[in-house]
């Protein structure tokens, strides 16, 4: 009984946060994007458009769900939510934290820990293609079919290289459970080094580490790979003829696909809720410093606010109390055992997600036949090189 | 396979038919008037096998306003006003273009000081026009944040432009016989405070893009035409001085005393994307060391010709001298009288060769006035540039030619 009721309560903890991040990742990308483009981003809504992706939500669900005629209507309402329900399943798989003990309970951060969960996310993320293609195929519209064909094609072609990618520190820490894989790269080489998988003996994976995050671009349709959508050629790729709640759908399925990509990455290479450098030197305080500083900036600019934005001198205040409560939480000594690998944890996937909103302010995006070349003639062959060197190393250090 | 036609049914689902069995169906996509990077309302017929175009043919005319018809019926000095809407990112060279020949029907000399400003002012809106492309071109490449760059540079340039002639857009700065007005007070600090961070920038975008393998990937070797093709098709300006001659008509033909400048006409060989992004790219350079002259030597002296019976007199004159009242109600209420005859005078648009054929009856409206835009030329070549390639160079190629379609339709 406890465990359906804690199962529960975690599930609607997942859901809740993994939805209202992705909402608000889209926040994020929008402002870092726009601080990368010289413009200030949404500003209007709510302190410092805070409450713009709410606004976007109510306006995505208000609008008239358009089908378009001559749509083959099963398929065409089928593909959103298949989108969004794959995106959504994939996240049941990921700890984010270790296990602890709390008023007597002792459980995990997390929803389930399946040993095979890495095969679970790549067979989620494979199924993902069939939304897409569903979706371009239905929509009856040519720049819909050209962008399901291109998105089918340039994400059968990337699993390869990803699942290449993932199958080297697998090797190492030999296990499919993430929990278990993140249990594997805690411990710290010479007393400083992490033992993540990318510095791991035997052999560093840092070559699955790039080939990784290439594939990921690829798999999330992000820029340079975001030929499936590309703007600037099919208008909108798969989703153009997609309105209302139906888009909605598909927005969320991929920005909930960039934080599992990004939440993967992190427990496959960067040690998952381990810190990289050990508490002896002090990696507790580390989120407690943080935090104070970004209180102290909160402070500091509600001193010099401008005339134009007269409710700072009370958001920033606000949110270095905020601040200085959250750094409080994280004194706690019953807290910390959960707080500090979360925050370790979400530092690293957040991390990864700028890096993915970066490159998309920077980089021109590929030709579709140079993204195929690319996966098949050098994603492809390095991934499996590695892979061997890897096998080898393994192999000749595990006796 | 025949040539589909200009109808407007194209945009009916597959091509021809049923198809037989053991062949491919062709696909007609209709790219336009309503597309991301169409760069206005271009419409592009594109007959697709996969993603490869088998032909296609651009449909023009969505942005017909009629401006050569309706330059019949306004006096010559209202005419410059309709320039301006051509080509909305270089209009000061429309303004240029057209007065040319007018003054040379009129057998005016144009002051040393008019003749600058007109240079300096020309070449900074080359500048614009160049930043306009780059972003907009890497846009389609899919480098948003390149657009937002350049853009911050055009913002400047706009309110330089505002400056002189208090408008952004529609400048209508260059009229016969000289200028508008005076530059006003300041000018000379504003422009060169621009042109010294101007270079800075334009190394910022060439770090983001000059080396960068995707961009060189995307561009290099693709849309490519000979150049005897080219210069069959009459494109002229940045494309074929990327196919490697050295036509400009600055050089070749100098105008409003270009020959006294010291600048260099960038050349490349290969002919292709990459070779017009570095051709415009070094064409900004040129330009900032042509408005670098200009604030160097700036000559003195009036701004407009010495000829009363088209050029508006001095406000002070008409209250003293009788001439001066009288023309002044001549040229304000019938316009000034152009001399039968007619003339051309080509310029270098930032787009390549521009020149108005105007055609004089001795009366104060033109007979016909006749525009050889380049953005008209350089879309000739459109159908060869896309045949057998894939949809995306197609897009790259399309910013590569860098045309306006207010200059296109007119």
């Amino acid at each position: 009984m406890n465990f359906y009721i804690l199962s529960l309560v975690k599930a609607g903890l997942v859901a809740f946060v993994l939805l209202t991040f992705c909402a608000y990742l889209v926040w994020i990308e929008r402002k870092v994007l726009a601080h990368i483009q010289l413009r200030p981003g949404p500003y209007r809504v709510g302190p410092h458009g805070l409450l713009q992706p709410l606004s976007d939500l109510i306006k995505l669900v208000t609008k008239e769900g358009l089908i378009p005629g001559n749509v083959s209507t099963g398929l065409y309402l089928f593909a959103p939510f298949l989108a969004v329900a794959l995106a959504l399943v994939s996240i049941v798989t990921i700890p984010f934290g270790p296990e602890f003990e709390i008023f007597g309970v002792r459980t995990w951060l997390g929803l389930t820990d399946l040993n095979i969960g890495v095969l679970f996310i790549l067979a989620m993320s494979s199924l993902g293609v069939y939304a897409t293609a569903i979706g371009g195929w239905a929509s009856n519209s040519k720049y819909a079919l050209l962008g399901g064909l291109r998105s089918s094609a340039q994400m059968i072609s990337y699993e390869l290289p990803l699942a290449l990618a993932i199958v080297a520190p697998i090797l190492i820490a030999n296990t499919l459970s993430f929990k278990e894989l993140a249990e594997a790269q805690s411990g710290f080489y010479f007393g400083f080094l992490p033992k993540w998988h990318v510095f791991a003996a035997p052999f560093p994976q840092v070559f699955s580490f790039v080939i990784f995050v290439i594939a990921a671009f690829a798999e999330t349709n992000r820029v340079p790979f975001d030929l499936p959508e590309a703007e600037t050629e099919l208008v909108a790729g798969f989703h153009t003829e997609y309105t209302s709640t139906m888009f909605a759908a598909f927005f969320t399925a991929e920005y909930a696909n960039i934080v599992t990509i990004c939440c993967v990455t992190t427990l496959l290479f960067l040690g998952g809720w381990h810190p990289p450098f050990p508490a002896e030197y002090g990696s507790s305080f580390i989120p407690v410093i943080l935090l104070l500083g970004v209180a102290g900036l909160f402070f500091f600019h509600a001193g010099q606010t401008l005339k134009t934005r007269k409710w700072d001198r009370f958001s920033f205040p606000v949110g270095g109390v905020l601040s200085l409560g959250l750094a409080g939480l994280f004194l706690i000594p019953l807290l910390q055992p959960i707080l500090v690998p979360f925050f370790w944890f979400a530092a690293k996937t957040l991390l990864l997600i700028f890096f993915f909103i970066w490159v998309r302010g920077t980089l021109p995006r590929f030709r579709y036949d140079q993204l195929m070349r690319f996966a098949w003639m050098f994603l492809f062959p390095v991934a499996v090189v590695n892979l061997l060197i890897t096998a080898f190393a393994v192999a000749l250090t595990s006796n | 396979m025949s040539e589909i036609e200009l109808n407007t049914n194209a945009a009916t689902l597959e091509s021809e038919g049923e198809p037989e069995a053991g062949t491919t169906r062709r696909m007609t996509l209709n790219m336009g008037p309503q597309h991301p990077s169409t760069h206005g309302v271009l419409r592009i017929i594109l007959e697709l096998d996969g993603e490869t175009i088998v032909s296609a043919s651009p449909d023009i005319g969505f942005l017909h306003t009629g401006i050569e018809k309706q330059a019949e019926a306004l006096t010559y000095q209202q005419v410059v006003t309709l320039t301006d809407r051509m080509d909305y990112l270089s209009n000061l060279a429309n303004n240029l273009a057209y007065c040319l020949p007018v003054e040379k029907l009129l057998q005016l000399e144009i002051p040393a000081r008019a003749q600058w400003v007109r240079v300096m002012l020309t070449e900074i809106s080359r500048i614009n026009s160049h930043l306009v492309w780059l972003g907009t071109h890497c846009l389609d490449l899919g480098a948003m944040t390149m657009f937002f760059y350049t853009f911050r540079e055009r913002e400047d340039i706009l309110r330089i432009f505002e400056f002189f002639s208090g408008q952004r857009l529609m400048t209508s700065y260059i009229r016969v016989g000289g200028l508008a007005l005076e530059p006003p007070r300041g000018w000379h600090k504003l422009v060169s405070g621009f042109i010294r961070q101007l270079p800075a920038k334009i190394d910022q975008y060439e770090g983001l893009l000059t080396e960068n393998p995707i961009f060189m990937q995307r561009t290099k070797g693709v849309g490519f035409l000979p150049v005897e093709r080219l210069l069959d098709l009459g494109v002229t300006g940045p494309m074929i001085r990327a196919a490697g001659i050295p036509w400009d008509i600055r050089k070749s033909e100098p105008y409003s005393s270009y020959e006294k400048f010291d600048f260099n006409i960038p050349v490349q060989q290969a002919g292709d994307v990459y070779a017009r992004f570095r051709v415009r790219m070094d064409e900004m350079r040129e330009s900032i060391k042509i408005v670098e002259q200009c604030l160097a030597g700036m000559p003195e002296g009036p701004i407009r010709a010495d000829a009363p019976k088209v050029v508006l007199p001095d406000r002070e004159k008409m209250k003293t001298q009788m001439e001066a009242l009288i023309y002044h109600f001549k040229i304000v209420t019938e316009g000034f009288r152009v001399p039968a005859g007619e003339a051309y005078v080509p310029v270098e648009s930032p787009r390549g060769e521009l020149g108005f054929y105007v055609v004089s009856d001795g009366t104060s409206k033109p007979a016909r006035v006749f525009m050889r835009t380049p953005s008209y030329g350089n879309l000739q070549a459109l159908s060869e540039l896309f045949e057998g390639k894939l949809i995306s160079d197609s897009i790259a190629t399309l910013g590569s030619m860098d045309f306006v379609l207010g200059d296109v339709d007119r």
